[in-house]
């Protein structure tokens, strides 16, 4: 589904990310891991189009990234907080992206009921207006907002970070899910090994950039992972 | 204590993010420092003798009307003078003293653009004074006074500037205390002017308001210290929220789908109700140009720039700021199912819209004949077809992000208005002017204004294929406009 090609990232001649070759099947769960600094943010904005690479190229589904914008109709993404929009309630947020993605309020309705046990209550309804809401809460947001549309792409940056810890199950729960469906390819970064190697079959280190690990999920790989982060 | 702000104060200064780029801006933004400040200059050094011509005693006049001075001062404080903030909120766990801190921040507002200009008025007023053979000690207690009460402003702005839409409550005083004035019904001034002209002649009258400025310094220090906490003075403020469906904009697709973000985003912004404000305010800006009330203003080619800002003041405003609006969300955007055309046709119809209902309400210059109605639409024609495209265009280089949410309390940075954003519209003015000075060249108005409209309507044409052009600009500039808009503040 995802392929990168000699794909490197330059900021005044520090090589921030170095990936030769990278191919992510489609339907895989793929964790990228790595300390503060490795280039996983920097990998999923590249993905995204929204830095430029210095060399090389990634193709999402066989499109070029960066040369045109089909990739966007079947891929949902969820970085940081900026990609909410502060002044909207949860609702109206989630409904303005199902206009978008050519969703209609029925659709958008329903995918929020699914998901009423991981909000716990503490989104809809509740006269707040996103910018309002915790960081925990804007999360939520965010992550099941990726979900509007039924991407084929589905990228989470640190879905983990800020999250309480009933709500980390409850995403771990939604990540197998959507890793269990065939026709969506899940790409999820964070710092935490064992989330990871939990929802994911497949998990890529990444190190100042470069790839240092790339391993499918077994019962050893998390130990496998700690006593390679373990200096 | 207070070098450390000073150093903290210029590292956010140089490493702003506007600071640096658009050298020619910055130029041309001098060039009109300088402008206006020789205007000034030459006000302060003119009064005198213009006032002594309409044999008037100059200083009586100056000081009769100085009550307006300062009202009016305040309102455009209020207005437009954003409090400096100092980032504070990582201060305050660090060992500064609570005091250092409001003291520098207050300190800190002295320096502000808004205060000095006055001077540039009124010391060579002084100095005149003085050579004319005024007292030099009354006229330096004077001046003494007129710091203090221009300080006063200052320090009254800082205190009411949370408090909403109070500029357009001393409008409205100004103007009803002007037209009461002017109609012989009430005349403040005959209150007023003797006091002002009491700072001159009495001296130890200038401790009065020096006197109410040290107290009302005191009044901002304290009202500052007992609100330093993160609950108080420096809490975000919350609004309840409703939903909004206006699901009526359904029906028009991608665009009405933007369209209900842009006036949910109008509607529950600060920032962007002011900008409402301003451009409401354009409408009657016209007011000035065709009523006759100032003579150099009453010309057919002035007529044609009012009526530009007359239908087009949202599209000054708002439109100068597209992509802007959309800066805190902006990587969302472009990882969404839009294609930028859409995009950018969204808000080009957002400005258009308002355009038309700007000339709509613009309406009741038809009070003024029919050719001056004319005109405006001719104006407004042009606005629609070719500077809704200059706007947008120039939205590809706007990379200054803005803060919607302006969520601080007491020292939030709430003021919306940027005027180097203002000296973008120069182009989108003159050439129209010239187009319509051209008809007027071969004596003949409807030529003029037929070239106007017709340049519209040519832009209006040409629409697509100036679309595609501006889609590739915001493409070009896409990554550095992404990167710009990261950077907060």
């Amino acid at each position: 589904m995802i392929q990168v090609n000699q794909l490197s990232k330059k900021y005044n001649n520090t090589t921030v990310l170095n990936i030769n070759n990278l191919e992510i099947p489609k339907g895989q769960s793929f964790g990228l891991v790595g300390n503060n600094g490795a280039g996983k943010t920097t990998f999923f904005s590249l993905l995204l189009d929204l830095i430029q690479p210095s060399t090389g190229s990634i193709k999402n589904n066989d499109i070029q990234v960066n040369t045109s914008e089909n990739w966007k109709s079947f891929t949902g993404s969820f970085l940081d907080e900026s990609f909410l929009i502060g002044y909207l309630t949860p609702e109206e947020y989630f409904y303005f992206i199902g206009d978008l993605r050519h969703q209609n309020k029925a659709d958008i309705d329903a995918l929020l009921s699914k998901h009423e046990e991981f909000f716990n209550g503490e989104i809809l309804n509740n006269k707040k207006y996103l910018r309002d809401l915790s960081k925990g809460n804007q999360k939520k947001v965010g992550i099941i907002a990726t979900l509007i549309g039924n991407p084929e792409v589905v990228i989470l940056d640190e879905p983990f970070a800020n999250l309480d810890p009933t709500t980390v199950s409850r995403l771990k729960k939604i990540i197998k899910e959507l890793a269990d469906d065939p026709n969506v390819t899940v790409l999820v970064s964070s710092h935490d090994l064992q989330h990871t190697v939990e929802v994911c079959d497949r998990i890529v280190a990444l190190n100042k950039g470069e790839i240092v690990k790339d391993i499918q999920t077994s019962e050893e790989t998390l130990q496998e992972l700690e006593s390679f982060f373990a200096v | 204590m207070i070098k450390k702000f000073i150093f903290l104060e210029w590292k956010a200064f140089i490493r702003s993010a506007s600071f640096g780029k658009n050298l020619a801006m910055k130029i041309l933004l001098g060039f009109l420092m300088i402008y206006f400040s020789l205007i000034f200059v030459g006000m302060g050094v003119g009064a005198f003798y213009i006032l002594k011509k309409m044999n008037l005693e100059p200083l009586q006049t100056v000081n009769r009307f100085l009550i307006y001075y300062f009202l009016f001062d305040l309102i455009v404080r209020l207005m437009l003078q954003a409090i400096p903030v100092l980032n504070i909120k990582p201060l305050l766990v660090l060992p500064f003293k609570k005091p250092t801190i409001v003291h520098f921040s207050l300190g800190k507002t002295a320096l502000s653009f808004f205060n000095w200009i006055h001077a540039l008025f009124f010391i060579p007023f002084s100095v005149v004074l003085m050579i004319e053979g005024y007292d030099v000690v009354n006229i330096l207690f004077w001046n003494l006074a007129i710091i203090s009460l221009i300080y006063i402003n200052n320090f009254l702005n800082i205190i009411l500037s949370n408090i909403d839409k109070l500029f357009a409550a001393f409008l409205v005083l100004v103007i009803a205390l002007g037209t009461a004035q002017y109609y012989k019904l009430f005349d403040i001034t005959a209150f007023t002017a003797p006091f002002f002209q009491g700072l001159y002649e009495i001296p130890g009258l200038s401790l009065v308001p020096v006197l109410v400025l040290v107290g009302l310094y005191i009044f901002a220090f304290k009202f500052f210290k007992n609100n330093l906490y993160l609950d108080a003075g420096l809490s975000v403020k919350e609004d309840i929220a409703s939903t909004e469906n206006l699901s009526w904009l359904n029906q028009f697709g991608t665009v009405g789908t933007f369209l209900k973000n842009d006036i949910k985003l109008i509607k529950r912004n600060k920032r962007s109700k002011t900008t409402i404000f301003m451009s409401f305010l354009f409408l009657f800006y016209g007011l000035l140009f065709y009523s006759g009330g100032i003579e150099s203003y009453d010309k057919p080619v002035m007529h044609l720039l009012a009526g530009i800002f007359v239908s087009g003041g949202f599209l000054f405003v708002f439109g100068q700021f597209v992509p802007s609006w959309d800066s805190s969300y902006y990587q969302l955007m472009m990882t969404q199912n839009i294609p930028y055309r859409g995009y950018i046709m969204a808000k080009w119809w957002l400005i258009v819209i308002a355009t038309v209902v700007s000339t709509i309400l613009a309406s009741f210059y038809l009070y003024f004949g029919w050719q001056i109605y004319v005109t405006i639409v001719a104006a407004a024609i042009y606005n629609i077809g070719v500077n809704s495209h200059l706007v947008l265009l120039g939205g590809a280089f706007t990379k200054t992000p803005i803060d919607l949410s302006n969520a601080g309390g007491a020292f939030g940075d709430k003021k919306a208005f940027n005027v180097s954003a203002m000296l973008l519209t120069i182009p989108k003015i003159l050439l129209p002017l010239l187009l319509y000075g051209l008809g007027l060249y071969f004596n003949n108005k409807a030529l003029g204004l037929s070239l106007v409209a017709g340049a519209g309507v040519l832009g209006f044409i040409f629409k697509d294929k100036v679309f595609s052009l501006i889609e590739k600009r915001y493409k070009v500039e896409k990554y550095s406009t992404i990167s710009a808009y990261k950077q907060k503040n």
